[in-house]
């Protein structure tokens, strides 16, 4: 077995489907290169965000960085995978999909806490308790 | 099988990762926020609509069956008090890093078992920084998540030996030598043993660098782990080849970095520092050495009289307002003193809590409108103009120590500057010092009075007298 993969014979029908040939030297320089100007490009837009966002934006990046479904979905739903295997993508799947969850819903829910000005509903409130205070004034 | 697929789907990661990064580009203004979330979801549903669809993807129900017990948990999670935001960042900062480990170690076993070709030098390397940061993390947050949810069994104190750093340097060297060993020869016999051992030794540098930072400096750690977590997806990235998972975990890995920057900064503590050097060790001995100083108390009528008669009141929160849930009661404070024609501010320190913005959305919460809250370097030179500055449950960053006493644990922190008010009013739970147990100057200022007691009903007695009195005046 570990024959037939270090000498990998064009003739020979290889374990290695070719779908995966193309994973050179080369390639992962290419991959290389994206991480560094997505390294550069969240730089510049966390950079941007005010103070004040600092909690939503830590759990919207908590949702986001759940990527790693993607890899669990390959691992638990791969055709060729044992079930041991199985097994850990599919906790993988039910970690990273549990932070996607929650992080989008309460970042949501953080987000619409924030107004610029009193809204209608403490503007009544408000006005309630200033009307109270007017009639104690008179 | 026409090739018109595969391209589809890496279409597909595309337009999820510029969703991705639009959505953090949102992020940045409270007015086009909501949007960023909308923008995230769109693209993770897309990554993960495209994943589905491989053809390679084919046991559906193991994929169905962990998504809908999922939300479950997910909603739980995301209904949680405000109060609790932190540890449950950290906790799905674990969740994170044990899905990017346990990929890690599946595709590296599968690998073994039927692919060994797969295993080149780079991607073992990959793997071997996907599983470590990825375990690494899931017990460092596990431990985070509970100091700040305060489990009676994890030491809130940071929690140190002799020849600590000792043992983390050779665990760190162990890992080092495995990993090169594991990338000569990923096929060996006993490569699956190094493999265990390394995930074993991750799993427990995870929680030895934790333990030993005290509750203080969870805005940091919190924030480094983010990076951590972000990292675990770039490593993935390279081990299965998919720029979606590089470009998400770098926006995730970056953001991450830059937050723990900004709270370090805003410390005057280095990462090193951080990581390495317990605090509050050194404080204990000089509060022994200061001779006792009186407080000087007032009660809450009197204090409602000064705060009634200000111009500009500043109100800086800390740690000890989410403790008391004092908020909402924070709320009619301003209200009732808006209705007196009093301005009001709210000054927030970067590291005020236990994560960062922590200050910012509990008073969103409360409806108090984020145009009010000002952050600490644009309230500093208005503080001398401030009538009273009332401090809710804050006390290493309004410390004086921190400009003046060179021997003072947090000199050279950045704080704000209370004590150059007209008057300060300080709330707080007890007479003991705070939490990095250091003496704070500011309360035996002659300008300072003490208002002893928990900080909602405090808070709550200041707002009941200044609605009260409004109709005397």
């Amino acid at each position: 077995m570990p024959q037939a993969t270090s000498e990998v014979a064009p003739a020979d029908p290889a374990p290695a489907p070719p779908a995966h040939a193309h994973s050179t030297g080369i390639d992962f320089v290419t991959t290389l290169f994206v991480f560094m100007l997505a390294s550069f490009i969240g730089m510049g837009v966390i950079r941007r965000v005010s103070r004040l966002l600092h909690t939503p934006l830590m759990s919207l990046t908590n949702a986001i960085s759940a990527i790693a479904v993607v890899g669990a979905i390959i691992v638990a739903g791969g055709k060729d995978y044992p079930i041991w295997i199985r097994v850990m993508g599919a906790v993988a799947l039910f970690a990273s999909m549990t932070n996607i969850v929650s992080g989008f819903l309460i970042t949501d829910r953080m987000l619409k806490m924030f107004k610029d000005k009193a809204n209608e509903k403490s503007a009544a409130q408000t006005s309630k308790v200033a009307e109270h205070a007017a009639g104690g004034k008179a | 099988m026409p090739p018109i697929i595969p391209i589809l789907i890496e279409l597909a990661y595309l337009v999820g990762a510029a969703m991705f990064i639009f959505s953090l580009h949102w992020m940045g203004d409270p007015k086009t926020a909501r949007r960023g979330v909308y923008a995230g979801v769109l693209g993770m549903s897309v990554a993960i609509l495209a994943t589905w669809a491989k053809p390679e993807v084919t046991e559906h129900l193991w994929i169905i069956i962990p998504i809908a017990l999922a939300f479950g948990p997910g909603i739980w999670l995301s209904h949680v008090k405000l109060t609790a935001v932190p540890q449950r960042t950290a906790l799905s900062h674990a969740f994170g890093g044990l899905a990017a480990g346990l990929v890690g170690t599946a595709k590296y076993f599968y690998w073994l078992h039927d692919e060994p070709a797969m295993l080149t030098k780079f991607r073992v390397l990959a793997i071997l920084v996907e599983v470590l940061l990825g375990f690494l993390t899931f017990t460092g947050s596990l431990i985070a998540a509970g100091k700040l949810q305060e489990l009676k069994w994890i030491p809130q104190r940071p929690w140190v030996y002799k020849g600590q750093n000792l043992v983390n340097l050779l665990a760190f060297c162990a890992v080092l030598i495995m990993g090169a060993l594991l990338m000569a020869n990923p096929t060996a016999d006993h490569a699956p043993w190094l493999f265990i051992a390394v995930i074993v030794i991750a799993l427990n540098f995870g929680w030895m660098l934790v333990m030993p930072i005290g509750g203080a400096d969870m805005p940091t750690v919190i924030a480094i782990l983010n990076a951590y977590a972000g990292l675990a997806a770039v490593a993935m990235g390279f081990v299965l080849d998919n720029k979606l998972l590089i470009v998400a975990g770098a926006l995730d890995g970056s953001s991450g970095l830059i937050l723990s920057i900004i709270m370090c900064k805003a410390m005057n503590r280095s990462f090193t520092n951080v990581l390495f050097g317990a605090f509050g060790q050194a404080s204990t001995k000089s509060d022994a050495a200061g001779e006792a100083q009186q407080y000087k108390s007032e009660s809450t009528e009197d204090a409602a009289v000064m705060l009634s008669e200000a111009q500009l009141v500043v109100i800086v929160p800390g740690y000890g307002m989410a403790v008391a849930q004092a908020q909402h009661k924070t709320r009619e404070l301003y209200d009732a003193l808006k209705k007196k024609g009093v301005t009001v501010k709210f000054a927030i320190h970067p590291v005020a809590g236990r994560m960062p913005g922590h200050m910012n959305v509990l008073l969103a919460e409360a409806e108090i409108p984020y145009t009010d809250l000002v952050e600490m370097d644009e309230i500093n030179p208005e503080m001398p103009q401030c009538d009273v500055c009332l401090v809710i449950g804050a006390n290493d960053v309004v410390n004086p120590a921190a400009r003046a006493d060179k021997s003072s644990p947090i000199f050279g922190m950045p704080i704000i500057d209370a004590d150059k008010a007209k008057a300060v009013y300080a709330i707080k739970r007890s007479k003991n010092p705070g939490f990095a147990g250091i003496d704070n100057q500011l309360y035996f200022l002659d300008k300072t009075r003490m208002l002893f007691g928990d900080a909602k009903a405090v808070v709550g007695e200041l707002a009941k007298h200044l609605s009260a009195g409004s109709g005397m005046h």
